[in-house]
């Protein structure tokens, strides 16, 4: 039996949801959050989340990009990247995100009856409930297209949890912690390269005339 | 460097107002000014300095640092005229100095000796506009040399055996190969194609006291903190102030053009940035706020003399836009290519340019270019296979691997000039400052899907040949949104089919001229900020003789 502390540090697969059902004391939220301040060293207190809702939104985060041999949302702090954001560049979504999480939580006890929290259910239980909630809305943003228009409060975490996964370290977004979500998609933090830049052009010769224009078309 | 500006009054006529410091507006200023002519150059977005050009995603992209903000200037969309447009956002381009030049992916390639006289060789397309330009290529080849030498483009002359005749090399040699671009030319090789280095308005060297570029990988949507990308704001901005003639007086949205009872034009109104009106006064002023709001600015102008809009008496102003269309093809490899490090294209591909109508059955051309473009979280968000799930260990492991092992062939073809596709003002929606919105009407003619579709598939031909592992296609949808904004105030020489003559000067309006996208008569092939430049430093030198020989006065 992992401890308590290998547990919220692993987040790995194999723990029942029993476990965690039986393991899990009032507290645990403020020591998870105590936990993550510790590591990260950034401010003590969350700016929108109560350490609750902190904790439900973690757990979601968690499964849309897991930990596994690689660190996941948890350890990129991308929880405090969203509560950042609710306080910041996304602050109209604080209402989707209050409204979120308890209509997370009342889908937890509707589909397990006993389960009161999202982050009280065991991983299969968490992706069965969060497939529920997946209205599967495939999402156009890019730069510069229109904003998609109002979305659920899945898409919004899912988007959220991969900007606050994938989002410049270096920026004052609290995202990506310590560049955690970078190394795991194999992007180097430097922001000035040289050539040669990858496997296919390290060998190149050097630019070769080819033959004439053909006339085809 | 550190030379005090010069600051106009409002009641100061100046020579010259110029809407609008992008990449028309800029070489505009740069030009006049050294020419001796005193300026004022009103840009409606901030002015922004290198240390403002932050590799932030979310304040870049989401919250619209460098771009025209669709809250404040909100648009309108229909498909025809019959339909009621619905609010959504129609146009995005650069809203701070240097307009889309400062975010821009810096493609710049020349157009072609076909552009200019496509209607006399493929004929008349029924339904269409299309039309030859009262220019030809040889008349802009000079100015096109002029931009690459003074803003700073790197390419290799003679490497596309498709280009058109030029008079000068590059200044610089091309960027450095990127692997995605030695897939696409061994690929296209392989096919009989001619890949060569893409031509971009990207120093490869350091020039003129900047930086060459350094490979940061924010550089589509973002702008160079280092310089290096040969934006307006990069290159003849500075050159402009350096005259002691030019002033950029940003935070100044322009929103009417004042005439006097005779119906010349006696300056720019505009709002500062606390929503007060002020008039600069000039002897002339020259509209580059882009294909969008060129027009708008024009049909906002309405006056008792023009009742229609100003210089609007063809009744084309906004009328003609063009797109250009797009498709992106996705190739997934074996090894790592790394090609988020740098600029976006490094190849580029000209054989389709020109296709036989009679042989593929159908108008058009383009360029293929190989690309990587995205941010990590763009790339999660639309640079996955359409399999990869959308959440959970399936799209971790795809991210993961994917995002280093990645890159794009973009294809960008023609619009063909449709008198029903336009940017006009909604009758309904305002903007922040109470003006009327733009409304987008637009349907791309059947034969520019069918060229696009066309193109795209020797996009995926390239793939093939190269040995991607894996390739798709991003679905190529219905155009309704635009960044190319071309047409809506033609060049030609007759008054009742175009809105300016060849001199840049609105035909109804003699102290009034318009340079920017919206001179286009047709689309090019997707890559139209070069030709833009070299109108402008055509168009200044025409204005410039106008002025000295006392025609611009009454």
């Amino acid at each position: 039996m992992p401890s308590r502390r290998q547990f919220l540090l692993s987040g790995i697969e194999g723990i029942s949801g029993a476990w965690v059902a039986a393991h899990w004391p009032a507290a645990l939220a403020a020591a998870q959050h105590a936990h993550l301040v510790k590591q990260s060293g950034i401010a003590a207190s969350f700016e929108f989340f109560s350490p609750e809702m902190a904790v439900e939104v973690e757990s979601i985060a968690a499964r849309i990009i897991p930990t596994d041999e690689t660190p996941g949302a948890r350890e990129a702090g991308v929880v405090y990247f969203i509560d950042r954001a609710l306080v910041t560049f996304a602050k109209e979504d604080r209402t989707l995100y209050a409204q979120g999480i308890a209509d997370v939580q009342a889908k937890t006890r509707e589909m397990f009856p006993g389960v009161e929290r999202f982050s009280a259910a065991s991983q299969d239980q968490q992706d069965k409930i969060l497939r529920a909630l997946d209205d599967n809305v495939v999402s156009k943003a890019r730069p510069f297209v229109a904003r998609p228009a109002p979305q659920s409060f899945f898409e919004t975490v899912r988007q959220h949890t991969l900007l606050g996964f994938l989002i410049d370290p270096d920026s004052d977004r609290h995202g990506n912690r310590g560049g955690i979500g970078w190394h795991v998609i194999g992007r180097e933090r430097d922001h000035m390269f040289q050539p040669a830049f990858g496997h296919y052009d390290k060998d190149y010769p050097g630019w070769q005339p080819d033959s004439p224009a053909p006339q085809t078309k | 460097m550190t030379t005090a500006q010069i600051k106009y009054q409002d009641s100061d006529e100046v020579d010259f107002v110029i809407v609008g410091s992008g990449a028309a507006g800029g070489v505009l200023a740069k030009a006049l000014s050294t020419n001796g002519f005193r300026v004022v150059v009103l840009e409606q977005g901030p002015y922004l300095r290198q240390s403002d050009l932050v590799h932030d995603e979310i304040k870049v992209l989401q919250e619209d640092l460098l771009t025209n903000h669709p809250v404040l200037q909100p648009g309108t969309f229909r498909k025809t005229a019959q339909e009621k447009a619905i609010p959504q956002r129609v146009a995005a381009y650069g809203r701070c100095v240097g307009g889309t030049s400062v975010h821009f992916t810096a493609n710049y390639w020349r157009f072609h000796e076909i552009d200019f006289v496509e209607r006399s060789r493929v004929g008349a397309i029924p339904g269409t506009g299309l039309a030859d330009w009262p220019i030809s290529y040889a008349d802009l080849e000079p100015y096109y040399t002029k931009v690459e030498w003074e803003i700073g483009v790197s390419g290799l002359a003679g490497s596309s055996p498709f280009d058109p005749p030029r008079t000068k090399a590059y200044p610089m040699p091309p960027l450095p190969v990127k692997s995605s671009g030695v897939i696409f030319e061994r690929g296209a090789r392989k096919l009989g194609w001619h890949p060569y280095p893409a031509p971009m308005a990207i120093l490869s060297q350091p020039r003129s006291g900047r930086s060459a570029c350094v490979h940061c990988g924010f550089c589509y949507g973002f702008g160079c903190e280092v310089g290096a990308k040969s934006s307006a704001l990069a290159s003849v901005i500075p050159m402009a102030e350096r005259t002691g003639r030019c002033e950029i007086r940003p935070n100044a949205y322009v929103h009417r053009i004042e005439v006097d009872a005779t119906g010349r034009v006696i300056g720019a109104a505009y709002f500062d940035e606390h929503k007060k009106t002020h008039l600069q006064r000039a002897k002339a002023v020259i509209v580059s706020a882009n294909g969008a709001e060129t027009p708008r600015l024009l049909l906002l102008s309405a006056s008792k003399h023009f009742p229609d809009g100003l210089a609007n008496s063809s009744g084309l102003v906004g009328k003609y836009l063009m797109f250009n269309t797009s498709a992106r093809s996705v190739g997934l490899f074996e090894e790592p290519l790394n090609d988020y490090k740098g600029f976006a294209t490094s190849r580029v591909l000209h054989d389709f340019y020109e296709l036989d109508a009679r042989k593929v059955g159908f108008y058009g051309g383009g360029g293929l270019d190989a690309r990587f473009d995205y941010t990590p979280y763009f790339f999660a968000m639309t640079g996955l296979p359409p399999d990869t799930p959308r959440w959970g260990q399936g799209l971790k492991r795809d991210l993961s691997h994917n995002f280093v092992r990645t890159m794009e062939i973009h294809s960008g073809g023609t619009s063909l000039p449709l008198e029903t596709n336009s940017f006009s003002l909604d009758p309904n929606l305002k903007d922040a400052w109470g003006l009327p919105a733009l409304r987008l009407t637009y349907k791309d003619h059947p034969d520019d899907v069918k060229s696009i579709h066309w193109l795209n598939d020797r996009a995926m031909d390239i793939f093939d040949a190269a040995g991607a592992v894996k390739k798709w296609s991003r679905p190529i949808s219905e155009q309704q949104f635009g960044v190319h904004l071309l047409g809506t105030c033609r060049m030609g020489d007759d008054p009742k089919t175009s809105v300016i003559n060849p001199d840049h000067r609105a035909h109804d309006v003699k102290n009034l001229f318009l340079c920017d996208g919206s001179s286009l008569v047709t689309s090019g092939r997707g890559q139209p900020t070069m030709t833009i430049q070299a109108l402008a430093y055509r168009a200044a030198d025409r204005i410039t003789a106008l002025a000295k020989r006392g025609d611009l006065a009454s």
